[in-house]
């Protein structure tokens, strides 16, 4: 990858980050891929050394750093080997946190973020419903506020949420659930609330389930069943029915990491590839000597230097919009929305074309290509698929009427 | 003695995990567009300056440390490994600037770090025992033998047992071998010595904000670089030839034969 354009704290941040991430080898995280168990060496490692806190303000342990170097710590992990799973291991307790610094009380910044910043406490994020999928606002999980016994005040939560990361390991949860039924509101995003709540997992009311799934089976996903699982009242993260606002403010944040993370496993793809294709010898000669092989890898180079652009492009955009308002929110959507697709693409593009360069190695375990092939589709599907890109674009920028 | 005052010099060499490539010019290695990072010989003198620091283990009784700087004297870009050296917690960085053509050799450096060490009032001076890219091996015990000053090389353990006597666990020939001494010293560094920290992000951040010194050679009366050595060629080892298999003893002891080795 170029680095020019990269300021001396990014480059800090990316020297920094792939030495501590040797420490975790591919041997690491092959194993704990096959055996479906959480990297927590490798949180516990990254929040000692400080960098859970990397975008999170100084006041609580932070080091209020922007969103352009938490994205390239993502790629830098991701690319160290770690790929997808060792990203998802940390995600949310960079990400999630952001909404919790900027609209969370004292209460909650002071009790919550310096506890993921140390490591003691992980961040889960449970947005999606398998009733509601892509259409969050139809969202079913309700939190109703309720005046118990005492004179205490406590949210009772129940509905459904599914493919929620690290919800197993985690010890709070930044909920996004409904305070209102859709018809009481002007506008149905009025009837959602953000909460920040605890994961008793031997409290009534609180189930999950492990999903097995493709890839990044290190970390865990899941179903989350709540059923009149009770959290005080002072979970609620800015007032009742500001939840989808909060929560939009930060989505862009999170394209560009995730965009960041595809890269990260683009470039790790990439690098293997070209690395087999010099020394690997068929016919007499290193089989990077085949047109064939050298072009779909030259093109894949491309394609990640550009999309890698369109990623630190976003991230800029982001990062000033906080001191220059003539950034608009909706062009920062736009640069975050398509950096988050381009960069999934390119990185699709490189790992298919790395497993299909180590011919039938590329499916064995040990050259690792195939497990960076089966967590490649993840920056494609979440937080938001292709399609909803797409329609994205259509209608911000080119004014075609809605689909949907 | 009241406080130590170390000096930890540090170079920016090729990446250990980098295959060095000789250049066209057959001159030297290429260097341009490859991965640089701190000497891995510094890192452990780094390390261990932070631990006589932090009292830790062995260095319970050593006096307290007032000040630990790092040193290199390099290309502009050498003044990155200067940072992380102050990430890792030197409390400032002295650079000076010398152009990839006047590169110092090691007496040169020698002479340059005894000057740096008069003016800084060291009273311990910690090095790698080599640099990963000329492997030299030399500058430590030149600068000791400048000062005048007692030298421990290839220390794998040191110990400050008290105020003035440092203990060192050198690994030599068949064995290892622990000396005794008195400060000030130098000590060069041997790769069991400790396992670096690395830099975390707050320290990364406080690192900024600490001052890094950018000096000329000039600064330290030194004229010129007083190279002495002109690389004649650089090339790459011959390609080695494959060997031949024989079937049994009696073949082995004929091959040898006629080869000429027996
Ligand atoms: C590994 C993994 C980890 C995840 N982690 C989390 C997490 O921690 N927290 C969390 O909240 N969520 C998480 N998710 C969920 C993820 O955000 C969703 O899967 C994603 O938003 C897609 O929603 P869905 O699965 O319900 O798809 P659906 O909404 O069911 O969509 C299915 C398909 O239909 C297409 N489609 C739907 N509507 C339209 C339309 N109008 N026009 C065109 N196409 C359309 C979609 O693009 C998609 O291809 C995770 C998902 C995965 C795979």
């Amino acid at each position: 990858m170029s680095t020019t354009d990269f300021t001396e704290t990014q480059l800090q941040v990316r020297e920094a980050v792939r030495t501590l991430c040797t420490h975790f080898s591919n041997e690491y995280w092959r194993a704990r891929d096959e055996t479906s168990t959480d990297p927590h060496a490798f949180h516990s490692a990254l929040a000692k050394a400080g960098w859970l806190g990397i975008a999170l303000p100084e006041r609580y342990g932070g080091s209020g750093l922007g969103i352009s170097e938490a994205t390239l710590m993502m790629q830098t992990i991701s690319e160290s080997g770690a790929g997808i799973a060792g990203a998802q291991a940390i995600h949310a307790n960079v990400y999630a946190t952001q909404p919790l610094a900027l609209f969370g009380s004292e209460a909650q910044r002071s009790d919550t973020i310096p506890r993921i910043i140390g490591g003691e406490w992980r961040m889960c994020f449970g947005v999606t419903e398998p009733g509601a999928g892509l259409d969050t606002l139809r969202m079913g999980t309700v939190a109703k506020r309720e005046t118990d016994h005492g004179d205490r005040s406590e949210y009772v939560i129940s509905g459904q949420k599914i493919w929620i990361t690290c919800a197993q390991v985690a010890q709070r949860m930044m909920l996004l659930a409904r305070t209102k039924a859709r018809g009481e509101v002007e506008k149905p995003s009025q009837a959602l609330s953000l909460f920040c709540i605890p994961l008793d997992r031997s409290a009534p009311g609180l189930e999950m389930r492990r999903i097995k799934k493709m890839g990044g089976r290190a970390v865990d996903a899941n179903e989350v069943f709540f059923d009149g699982y009770r959290v005080p009242a002072d979970c609620l993260v800015g007032k009742e029915g500001e939840g989808f606002k909060i929560i939009l403010h930060g989505m862009n944040a999170e394209r560009c990491l995730l965009a960041g993370e595809a890269l990260g496993l683009g470039y790790a793809a990439l690098a293997r590839a070209s690395t087999y294709a010099r020394e690997r010898n068929v016919f007499e000669r290193p089989i990077g000597m085949n047109q064939g092989i050298a072009h779909p890898l030259a093109d894949a180079y491309m394609r990640l230097e550009a999309a890698k652009l369109a990623t630190y492009h976003a991230a800029r955009l982001y990062d000033a919009s906080k001191t220059d308002e003539t950034i608009s929110q909706d062009a920062i959507g736009i640069a975050a929305n398509s950096a988050k697709y381009l960069a999934a693409e390119a990185a699709f593009t490189a790992c298919e074309r790395a497993v299909l360069t180590h011919g039938g190695m590329g499916y064995a375990q040990e050259y690792d290509v195939e497990r960076w092939f089966r967590e490649c589709l993840v920056p494609r599907i979440a937080p938001v698929s292709r399609e909803m890109i797409l329609n994205y674009i259509g209608e911000k920028v080119l004014e075609l009427p809605r689909s949907y | 003695m009241s406080g130590l005052r170390i000096l930890v010099p540090v170079k920016r060499v090729i990446d250990y995990a980098v295959k060095p490539r000789v250049n066209r010019a057959q001159t030297g290695v290429e260097t341009a567009n490859v991965k640089h990072s701190m000497n891995p010989f510094d890192e452990l003198s780094i390390e261990e300056s932070v631990r006589i620091r932090e009292k830790k283990a062995h260095h319970a009784h050593a006096p307290p440390v007032e000040e630990i700087v790092a040193f290199s004297a390099g290309v502009p870009k050498s003044q990155d490994i200067i940072r992380t050296a102050m990430a890792m917690g030197a409390d400032r960085g002295i650079h000076v600037v010398v152009d990839e053509k006047d590169a110092l050799e090691p007496l040169g450096v020698a002479k340059l770090l005894k000057k740096v060490v008069e003016q800084e009032n060291s009273n311990l001076v910690i090095l790698g025992k080599q640099a990963i890219d000329d492997d030299a091996g030399q500058t430590g015990q030149m600068l000791a033998g400048l000062l005048n000053w007692a030298q421990a090389t290839q220390a794998s353990k040191v110990s400050i047992t008290d105020q003035t006597t440092v203990e060192v666990v050198q690994e030599v020939d068949g064995g290892v071998q622990t000396i005794r001494s008195k400060l000030p010293m130098v000590i060069t560094t041997d790769l069991r010595l400790n396992e670096p920290r690395y830099a975390s992000l707050p320290n990364i951040m406080k690192a900024k904000k600490k001052v890094l010194d950018k000096k000329s050679l000039a600064d330290y009366g030194i004229e010129e670089s007083g190279v002495r050595l002109k690389t004649v060629k650089v090339c790459e080892p011959p390609p080695r030839k494959g060997g031949v298999k024989v079937e049994d003893v009696d073949g082995m002891i004929g091959k040898l034969k006629e080869l000429g080795a027996l």
